[in-house]
């Protein structure tokens, strides 16, 4: 360990490992230490050590406690996102395999409908009255052909300055409509979209419909064996371009030089040296502050959710209106099927933003969807961000995840810090022509 | 099925590639009786060199063929590339296009293992791309190489993973042995260290990967035999009650290394001739049940637009 870095990452959660590959890769030498003796941090862990929750060793109805790959963190990629994007120029896709998520449902009225994305959905759908229907069946011709280079398709709307209120009145949809759109389809997780402009909302509506466009289905995927395996896969993207991985090293300082900028890192008597260190809140509690808690159930079942045709993996958003909130409640299923539960088993996870002083009542409305629950547990974690850029001290930290339902935010973190820290954007490029060379 | 064509890079990586043969053709001219395309000799290096300019220049999908039967001949163990284009062009069938009509397609995540500096890379390096080089840099860079070799009228393509030093503070992802079918322990025959280490690598691999993994154990650096401090009889005695393959290698002389993989290729057809089947290009290290991520995938595209 007494050696100099380029840069020291502490964490091994996704956000870590991302940034750990893209450092390496270009060409920084780079250590990364978890004090943990396993990957991942809080994204994806295996049950078997029942470390998460201190709750009882499962029995034996439960299968083979290596069958279980729970993730702590529930998300799901969006196919045509920001992270499919990385994982492919870099690479780390090839470690991996996925699937598509079965359904993307919408809470309405207490049941859930099918989200509707392309024309023919929108006029199948029972979430609106018939000419609602056709209101928004021009609303989504209208984003699907809208191009943000090119005006003659805004149609006399500018995108840039007006808000998406505006947008909305404009094709006369309802509150309801405005209510799945922005949130089943646009993925927001409040109502302050409506005041900032539409361009923001009608591309991440593409998003939606490009991703779904992609394989089908739903425009979600889902990693075999959990989320845990995309830090692995990055730590190893990170390990083939020379970075040095260890696990299982407590952190005891984060030594600072003149200035207050950080010049090494300390575990016991050994100092490694550095000029940037990379990590998440936990790493460093004196450089963050609390932006809010999230509340994550994570729900064991023999069945699949009622309601979506037996579905082995669906989302389900409950737009925060719905239910008299602020924040929306996320529902994700994912099961047996993608490696991460036993045979026959599901695993359902209820999360949201935390808005009182009992969250637990504040998910009911998701447990209520889910049928009987074998097994629960129940976390409720702080969401950290950083107090400043890093750039003084060249400590760059991670925001904690957010309750949203995929890694878009994710992404644009990472992206975010890498560009703080090496004062580029990363150059995907790079790793492109490298990649070439050794598939040989 | 519609040819992919070929990026600029991929066209080069092949390119080489052949060249690759070629310089070896310059060696050996003996090799030259070996290739022969559609029944044509060549009658120089020179013109297969035309040959296979005027193939890549086209690379249409009878031109893989083409090529393919070309490494195919140039020996047992032929080298990978245009299997690969191959495999991704025809998605799923696994009948060679020219020649062997039966021949099967087998794939296989093979992992490698055991304490830095024994000499993991190197084999894989000498088997792969049939080079040694004396001081090895400790991590050579790839995500995984592939080789290709063929037993009979199956042909085993392995797709090889290094630890990229993972292994050196006891930090190898689980992912790492996900689906591995067979492994292998590598010892250095000079340092009994490495041989303790070994046995813990084939304990872990015990636990940690799944159950009929096929695992060879190779004391390495056998050209320094005359340093040895891991007898022989020691290793195979503890090989033989562990069920292991077992061979000594050199990868600087290339002693056995062809050997130990073509070993673990029979011993994986013999094990569990039906597990896989026989007549798919199964997907290495996987459930093969999920779907890799590849650039361009338009997947389910038709359907998802159906009304517009």
């Amino acid at each position: 360990m007494d050696e100099e870095y380029d840069a020291i990452v502490l964490g091994t959660g996704l956000k870590e490992c991302i940034l750990s590959g893209m450092l390496s890769v270009s060409g920084k030498k780079v250590l990364h230490v978890d004090r943990n003796k396993y990957y991942g941090g809080r994204v994806g862990v295996n049950l078997s050590s029942g470390r998460a929750f201190g709750a009882p060793p499962p029995d034996d109805s439960y299968g083979r406690k290596r069958d279980w790959n729970v993730d702590l963190i529930p998300k799901f990629l969006m196919a045509n996102g920001s992270l499919v994007k990385l994982l492919i120029h870099t690479g780390v896709t090839r470690y991996l395999e996925f699937k598509s998520v079965e359904g993307s449902y919408v809470y309405k009225g207490g049941k859930i409908s099918k989200v509707p994305v392309d024309q023919k959905e929108a006029l199948a759908s029972d979430l609106m009255g018939m000419f609602e229907k056709r209101r928004f069946r021009n609303f989504l011709i209208y984003v699907q052909d809208f191009s943000g280079d090119d005006p003659k398709t805004w149609k006399d709307f500018d995108p840039n300055t007006q808000n998406m209120q505006a947008l909305y009145e404009k094709f006369g949809l309802d509150k309801n409509t405005q209510d799945f759109t922005g949130h089943a389809l646009a993925l927001h997780r409040d109502d302050d979209y409506l005041n900032r402009p539409a361009v923001e909302t009608i591309n991440r509506i593409k998003l939606y419909s490009d991703s779904l466009a992609r394989y089908g289905k739903s425009p979600y995927l889902y990693p075999m064996y959990g989320l845990g395996e995309l830090p692995q896969g990055f730590a190893r993207l990170s390990a083939i371009y020379g970075g040095t991985y260890m696990l299982d090293k407590p952190i005891d300082e984060i030594v600072l030089g003149e200035g207050g900028k950080v010049v090494g890192v300390r575990s016991g008597n050994e100092v490694a040296k550095c000029k940037q260190v990379y990590c998440d809140p936990t790493y460093v509690s004196d450089r963050v502050r609390k932006k809010g808690k999230v509340i994550r159930c994570i729900c064991l079942m023999d069945h699949p959710v009622p309601n979506t045709k037996d579905a082995l993996s669906t989302q389900i958003i409950i737009p925060q209106k719905q239910v008299g909130r602020n924040s929306d409640i996320y529902v994700s299923l994912v099961s047996y099927t993608h490696q991460v539960a036993a045979k026959g088993w599901f695993i359902a996870m209820v999360s949201t933003t935390v808005e009182t002083d009992n969250p637990e009542t504040e998910i009911k409305p998701g447990l209520d969807l889910l049928g009987p629950i074998r097994q629960k547990f129940v976390s409720v974690s702080d969401y950290y961000e950083p107090t400043d850029d890093g750039l003084e001290s060249q400590i760059f930290i991670s925001q904690s995840y957010d309750a949203t339902t995929h890694f878009e935010t994710t992404c644009l973190d990472v992206l975010d810090i890498f560009k703080r820290g090496t004062g580029e954007e990363f150059d995907f490029s790079k790793i492109k022509h490298e990649l070439g060379d050794e598939e040989q | 099925m519609v040819p992919k064509l070929l990026t600029p890079e991929q066209k080069e990586s092949r390119m080489n590639i052949c060249a690759d043969i070629l310089n070896n053709t310059d060696t050996d001219p003996d090799l030259l009786d070996t290739v022969t395309l559609k029944g044509t000799r060549f009658e120089s290096v020179e013109a297969v060199k035309a040959k296979v300019t005027e193939v890549l220049n086209q690379l249409t999908e009878a031109d893989f063929q083409l090529l393919s039967a070309m490494e195919k001949s140039y020996g047992a163990v032929a080298k990978s590339s245009t299997a690969d284009a191959m495999a991704t062009n025809r998605s799923g069938t696994a009948q060679r296009p020219n020649g062997s009509a039966q021949g099967k397609i087998c794939q296989f995540k093979l992992v490698l293992l055991g304490e830095s500096a024994v000499g993991k890379s190197s084999l894989v390096l000498r088997f792969v791309k049939g080079q040694f080089h004396e001081y090895q840099e400790s991590t050579i860079g790839a995500a995984f190489l592939t080789q290709t070799i063929c037993l009979d009228d199956t042909t085993v393509k392995f797709e090889i993973w290094d630890t990229a030093g993972q292994e050196r503070y006891h930090s190898l992802a689980p992912m790492y042995y996900r689906g591995a079918q067979a492994a292998i322990v590598v010892y250095d025959i000079t340092n009994q260290d490495t041989f303790g280490r070994a046995k813990t690598w084939v304990k872990e691999l015990q636990r940690q990967a799944s159950p009929n993994i096929v695992i060879a154990l190779a004391g390495n650096k056998q050209d320094l035999a005359n340093k040895r401090m891991v007898e022989y009889e020691e290793a195979q005695t503890y090989a033989d009650e562990h069920g292991l393959l077992f061979m000594e290698t050199s990868a600087k002389t290339a002693v056995n290394v062809n050997e130990i993989f073509l070993a673990i290729g029979r011993e994986i057809e013999e094990a569990e001739p039906r597990t896989y089947p026989r007549t798919s290009s199964r997907r290495p290290g996987g459930s093969g049940q999920g779907r890799r991520l590849a650039e361009g995938d338009t997947g389910a595209k038709a359907a998802g637009n159906c009304c517009k």
